[in-house]
Order: structure tokens, then C-alpha cells, then sequence
């Protein structure tokens, strides 16, 4: 079955959690035993309704504090389609489990409290969603049943948003507003008897009708080498399997492929799956492959078809969300996650500040601080096999690790 | 030999990716197995991860020594089959030597103590990976659960501070000292496991099944009577009934639930309509709400 996968965006308290609960329940998602649960906890807390945030926020200092900390995946399922929805913080402090849980997103929800319109946090997060080029984003205006159901309120946000919108350098975007009550559960599953004005769909509507391919990994294939599997048993002697998950394009026996960064080249001889071969493999599957010609491959290297070459530098440009509460300065050495290749880069340039609100740049800045986007440039201690992040979003990604602590400090799309 | 179209199903695909990385990554990992279905299904994504070569670390059952007798014989039979070592280490062990108190009473369990007995194996081999087939949807503090998850000398998970996972790259670096957890079918249901299992045609432990079993009632929930090892008052009566097994951790804190479903066919439709969680039937999640959490912070698995 197809899986959708969803991330939520938003300022604290605009309903993220809370909708998500409404989901699981108007679906009928939430077993029983969870139901009950929900439902003792909430007597309990003095309410007189269901606080289905209770289902999603795991962490005792969580439930503690009323808020999500860290990213919380939610499954459930229609008859159409499995969906992976991430509950993510709203806190600025915690806008780096936000990018986690939005970054293997295909659509995003972003909500918003009617009553405050647009704020800090929903620039942010607009932002984030269209640096990573989420190619579906709901604009959710909730807590609709606080402000009379107002079309003027929502008809103001829709219009502040889009404005936002057409100043995004990301044009491939699909905008859709629908105006919900999470809480008294208007528009999410069941469509809402208070708001006539509301011609569109239902939220739950509008998720199941989404693609569940990820139409935005459609690109050149990229078949980064995990590792190489050599079985030395008598049967397999001379077996020699690239080990990899393809990006970006299908392989087929016989292609012509060029090893990167070396650029020796052999055609595909097999493509094995388990205890059988196949003829051509599709992107999106881990299989191993084996070539023609016994050319020297390690992990790190990267296959890709002859006429389709990737940019091969030790040097590149790149956009940065900075989640490290040590700021990032030029001239610091950091180890960098390219998929599965692991080299060393140089801060050569902080070259600017993004503004989340799209309302420009801050040139040349000392330094770039947690929960910060910035632009810079970087020197490796070794060729990159890399596209851009408009062109493949997983060739075009990657991690920067602070070796001292040996934490993920930065996230990278390459210009 | 098939010519045709491969397209892996993305599930599947994501949790091989994950192994592979694994053993790139990592110089000693491990993939604990506890018999169920989860690490079952682990064993067989490990196997189409590496096939041809066989599966390149070893399995590692913490046994609590109140396992159902039906999954330790079919422990036995697959790791012979596979041609893989298997460690076990017993929870037994640190009972007799005073390291650690055995519960009694009506619900005492041994599930606490394997956490001591499992850092222990991890600090006498030196595992720095421990492969786990913990998923996401069980419950809400796995939820929050990285696939790479870091845990300190004392296997402690510090949930409030982790890695962020950006993408499909994955983070192994470590101190010394430290391990990682890894949970490769972490975005996989209950259901994705079961319709797995059904589609590869792999072998599961008979308690998976309905069966005839004798049984008691306690707090709504169904209990084995068949075995020393679950404590029962005398007045709690054993009647047979037709029961299967949703989860197989240790027997006094696994509860049965009444079925029909005699095959793999009818366990993955009564699945499909089920109104209660899978862990629902696990005594250990219901001591507190934050039962889970409290012990994945002590190091648990
Ligand atoms: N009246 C009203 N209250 C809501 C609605 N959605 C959420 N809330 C309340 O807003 C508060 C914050 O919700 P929560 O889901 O924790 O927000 P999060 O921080 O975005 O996850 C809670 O008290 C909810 O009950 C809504 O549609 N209407
Ligand atoms: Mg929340």
C-alpha cells in the first residue's frame, strides 16, 4: 500500500497536536485502550472535552508542560492509503525536530490560530516547508469556533500567506486553505455545518486525494554505494554486489554507468534482489547490483548512468539550517554526511542570513546561530558527487557533524 | 531466474537501507532477537540486506528464562537454519548471583530486569550497535524514537535532546563508550508486520496462532494458567479457551487474547479490524503512563 508521509507546522498552541488527535479519532484510528486512556486523563485534568493532544505528546515532560518537544510519528489508515503523520514542536528552541519530522515530508500542514493570523513561528515554518520544496502545503486556519467562523478572518490570512507565498523562490508549490475547528472537529474528517461560506474540501478529503509517489525525486538516477557484498563462499567465488538504494531514476541491465568520483565506467550486468534477478529495478528500491567489468567501487562511490553526470567538486555553495546551540562560524572544520559519504569541510564563507519572513538577507554576519538559515560555502577534503537540491533532493542534501561532540550541527541544500 | 520489473516496496526498501548502514557504520553490531514476530521479521530483511553473504553479525537473545517453550525451539531451528551465532545471555544468572531482586506478587515480571542483564552482554562484547525491533506505533514514547537512537554507558536515552534525523542520513558517530540502538521497521504498523509475514511466507512461532490453551482472567485480561510462571490466586479459574498470542515478551506479562485466527490468513484480518492496541495486552505498559519511557531511560531496549 501507498504511504503518505505529512509533517505539521506552526506556532505552540496552534492545534497541531490536537488536530492530529481529532484525525486519529474521526478516522477511527485510536484503539480502544487509547480512547480510554484519553478519556481518564482528560476527567482527570478537569476537562470537559477530549484533549486528544494526549495521544500524540509521549514524553512525560510533554504532558508536563502542555507542549511537543521532540517529533512524534503517528500512523494510520484510510481504505486508500497509509499516512505517517509528524507531530512536530512549535517552539522556536525546537524548530530543528520540526525540520526532522518535515524533511522526509511529501506534504505539510501548516497551522495557524485564527485568532492570531500569521506569526513569527508561521513564517519560519512556511519557510522551512519551501527550502525543502514540499511540494503539497495545507495552510490549516484553526480554531475557527473561536472566532465565530468568520470568512473575513480566514479570507485575511489566505491573503497574507499568498503573499508570502509569491515572494518564495519555490514556485512548484500547491497552496490549499481550509478553515477547521481541530477541537470541535469542523472540516478535519466531517465537513463543518458552521461555515457555508466554505465551498472546498474537508481536510481528511484533501490528504487522501494527495499523490503518495514522490513526484519531487523524479530526477537522474543516483545509485550511492552502501556497501560491497562479497560472500567468499564456493557458490559465489567471484561475486562482487554493489550494495544501494537508487535515487532519482530507474536501472536497467545493460546500462552504460560511469563510478564516481573516479568516472571508470562498465555496463550493469545484474540486478539481484534477495535470491532473484530482475531485469530493471525501479528508484526507491534497495538492491545490489553487479557490473560487467571489475572496476574498483567502495562505498561512498557513487553509480550513475553515462549521459547523466552529476556536479564532481571539492568545493560548494549551499543553504544551511544551523541546529546546533554552538554557533556556526566561517574557518570551523566539521565532519560532512553526503547520503552515505563521509568526507570533512572547511567553512570557507558565511556569506549571509536568511530572513524567514522572505524579506531578504543579512550580508556577511559573524556567525550563524541555532534555529538560523543561512547561505555559505564549503572546501572538502575530498570530490562530493553532488546535484542541486532543486534537481535531487536526496544527492542534493546533507549533514554536517560537529566532531567534537559528534552531534548532527546543520542540515545543507546544495545551490 | 524472473526478467522483470522490480519496484521494493518502500517500507522494506528503508529498513535494508538501514542495515546496510549498520554494518558500514559500525564495527560490532548485533541484532537482538527475542523470538516475536518483530525480530523474526528483522532476521529476514537482514538476510535480503546482505544475500548472497550470509547475515554479518551475530543474534543476541536476553532471556528472561519465562519465555513461551514454543519460541525458544523455534529460536533454535532458525538461527541453524541461517547458519548465524546466537548469544544467548540469562536474566537467570544475575538472580542467582544478588545482582538483582526478582519481583513476586501478583504481577511481578522479569521484563525490568533484562535491562541490566542486556548492558551488561553489550559491555562484554563491546557491541556499538544494537539492532532492535522496536516500532513507532507501539506506543507514544517510541514514537519519539530516532532510528539511530545514541544511549550513554549506562544505556540511557536522553530523550529530550536528540540527534535530528534530517532525510535518510544517518548519524553513527559515536564516543567511546556509547552505542546505538537501531531500529530499522520503526515506521512499519503492527499491520505492515503481519501483511510482511503473510506476502514472504515466513515461519512464526505456533503461540501466534489460536490454540486451545487453559487460561484465567484477571483485570479483563486473559492469562496462561498452563505455567508455574505466571502467578494466579486460587480463586482465579482456569477454563481452556481458544486463544492466540499478539505479542510474545516474557509469559507473565503477555497476556492472550480470544481468536479464531488458526492461520497466517485470518491473523492479518482479525489485525486489520482489531479495536485494541498491541501492547494493550501488555501488563508492563499499564503500571504507569510513562512506564515505556521510564525504562528506555534506564536502557531498556
Ligand atoms: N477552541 C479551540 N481550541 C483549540 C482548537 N485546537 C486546539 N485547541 C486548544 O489549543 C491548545 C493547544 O493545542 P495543542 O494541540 O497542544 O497545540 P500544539 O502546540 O500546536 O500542539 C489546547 O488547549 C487545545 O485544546 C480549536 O480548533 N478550537
Ligand atoms: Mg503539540
Amino acid at each position: 500500500m501507498k504511504v503518505l508521509k505529512i509533517a505539521t507546522a506552526g506556532s505552540v498552541d496552534d492545534g497541531k497536536s490536537t488536530l492530529i488527535g481529532r484525525i486519529l479519532y474521526d478516522t477511527k484510528s485510536l484503539t480502544d485502550d487509547k480512547l480510554e486512556a484519553i478519556e481518564e486523563k482528560s476527567r482527570q485534568r478537569g476537562f470537559d472535552y477530549l484533549d486528544f493532544s494526549l495521544a500524540t505528546d509521549g514524553l512525560v515532560a510533554e504532558r508536563e508542560q502542555g507542549i511537543t518537544i521532540d517529533v512524534a510519528h503517528i500512523y494510520f489508515s484510510t481504505p486508500s492509503k497509509s499516512f505517517i503523520i509528524a507531530d512536530t514542536p512549535g517552539h522556536i528552541e525546537y524548530t530543528r525536530n520540526m525540520v526532522t519530522g518535515a524533511s522526509t515530508a511529501q506534504a505539510s500542514i501548516v497551522l495557524i490560530d485564527a485568532r492570531n493570523g500569521v506569526v513569527e513561528q508561521t513564517y519560519r515554518h512556511f519557510f522551512i516547508n519551501n527550502l525543502l520544496r514540499i511540494k503539497d502545503v495545507v495552510i490549516a486556519v484553526n480554531k475557527m469556533d473561536l472566532v465565530d467562523f468568520s470568512e473575513e478572518k480566514f479570507n485575511a490570512i489566505k491573503g497574507e500567506i499568498e503573499y508570502l507565498a509569491s515572494k518564495s523562490e519555490y514556485k512548484g508549490q500547491n497552496l490549499t486553505f481550509i478553515p477547521l475547528s481541530a477541537l470541535k472537529g469542523d472540516n478535519v474528517v466531517d465537513k463543518s455545518d458552521n461555515m457555508d461560506w466554505y465551498q472546498g474540501e474537508t481536510l481528511m478529503h484533501h490528504l487522501e486525494r494527495l499523490d503518495a509517489d514522490d513526484i519531487n525525486d523524479e530526477s537522474q538516477t543516483r545509485f550511492p554505494v552502501q556497501t560491497v557484498i562479497r560472500p567468499k563462499t564456493e557458490e559465489y567465488h567471484d561475486y562482487r554486489g554493489y550494495a544501494g538504494k537508487i535515487y532519482g531514476g530507474d536501472i536497467e541491465v545493460g546500462d552504460e554507468v560511469a563510478v564516481l568520483p573516479s568516472l571508470t565506467t562498465s555496463k550493469v550486468k545484474s540486478i539481484n534482489f534477495f535470491d532473484k534477478e530482475y531485469q530493471k529495478a525501479k528508484r526507491g528500491s534497495s538492491v545490489t547490483i553487479t557490473l560487467e567489468d571489475n572496476v574498483n567501487v567502495s562505498r561512498g562511490d557513487m553509480l550513475v548512468k553515462v549521459a547523466e553526470q552529476p556536479t564532481i567538486a571539492k568545493q560548494l555553495d549551499a543553504t544551511i539550517c544551523w541546529m546546533d546551540k554552538e554557533p556556526l562560524q566561517a574557518s570551523q572544520r566539521y565532519y560532512i554526511k553526503h547520503g552515505v559519504n563521509d568526507a570533512q569541510a572547511k567553512i570557507t564563507q558565511l556569506k549571509s542570513i536568511i530572513k524567514t519572513d522572505f524579506s531578504g538577507v543579512e550580508e556577511n554576519p559573524s556567525e550563524l546561530e541555532l534555529n538560523q538559515i543561512g547561505d555559505i560555502q564549503l572546501k572538502l577534503s575530498k570530490p562530493l558527487s553532488f546535484d542541486a537540491y532543486k534537481d535531487n533532493k536526496s544527492n542534493g542534501s546533507f549533514i554536517l557533524i560537529n566532531p567534537k561532540t559528534n552531534n548532527t550541527v546543520g542540515v545543507g541544500f546544495i545551490k | 531466474m524472473s526478467k522483470e520489473t522490480i519496484q521494493v516496496d518502500a517500507l522494506e526498501s528503508e529498513a535494508i537501507f538501514i542495515f546496510r548502514e549498520v554494518v558500514a557504520q559500525f564495527e560490532k553490531p548485533v541484532l537482538l532477537f527475542s523470538g516475536g514476530k518483530d525480530s523474526i521479521t528483522l532476521v529476514r530483511l537482514a538476510q535480503k540486506a546482505f544475500y548472497p553473504a550470509k547475515i554479518p553479525f551475530p543474534l543476541m537473545h536476553i532471556d528472561t528464562g519465562h519465555n513461551f517453550p514454543e519460541t525458544i525451539e523455534f529460536r533454535d531451528r532458525l538461527v541453524e537454519e541461517l547458519g548465524v551465532e546466537l548469544i544467548v545471555r540469562n536474566v537467570q544468572d544475575n538472580i542467582d548471583s544478588g545482582r538483582v531482586k526478582e519481583e513476586t506478587g501478583r504481577y511481578a515480571s522479569r521484563n525490568m530486569l533484562q535491562t541490566e542483564t542486556l548492558l551488561d552482554a553489550i559491555e562484554e562484547f563491546g557491541f556499538d550497535a544494537c539492532i532492535g525491533g522496536a516500532r513507532r506505533d507501539e506506543e507514544k514514547a517510541r514514537a519519539k524514537e530516532r532510528i539511530f537512537s545514541v544511549r550513554d554507558d549506562f544505556g540511557q536515552w536522553d530523550e529530550k535532546n536528540q540527534r535530528p534525523e534530517v532525510f535518510d542520513m544517518l548519524n553513527g558517530r559515536i564516543d567511546l563508550g556509547q552505542n546505538v540502538r537501531v531500529f530499522p521497521i520503526s515506521n512499519w504498523t503492527e499491520l505492515d508486520v503481519w501483511s510482511y509475514i503473510e506476502q514472504e511466507e515466513i515461519e512464526i512461532p505456533s503461540i501466534y496462532f489460536a490454540h486451545k490453551r487453559k487460561t484465567f482472567v484477571r483485570d479483563g485480561m486473559i492469562w496462561s494458567a498452563d505455567d508455574a510462571v505466571v502467578y494466579r490466586d486460587e480463586e482465579e479459574e482456569v477454563v481452556e479457551r481458544m486463544v492466540r498470542f499478539r505479542t510474545v515478551g516474557d509469559m507473565s506479562c503477555t497476556a492472550a487474547v480470544l481468536s479464531d485466527a488458526v492461520d497466517i490468513v485470518k491473523v492479518v484480518e482479525e489485525i486489520r479490524d482489531s479495536s485494541i492496541s498491541e501492547r494493550g495486552a501488555r501488563i508492563d505498559d499499564k503500571r504507569s503512563e510513562a512506564a515505556m519511557e521510564k525504562r528506555k531511560q534506564q536502557g531498556y531496549f
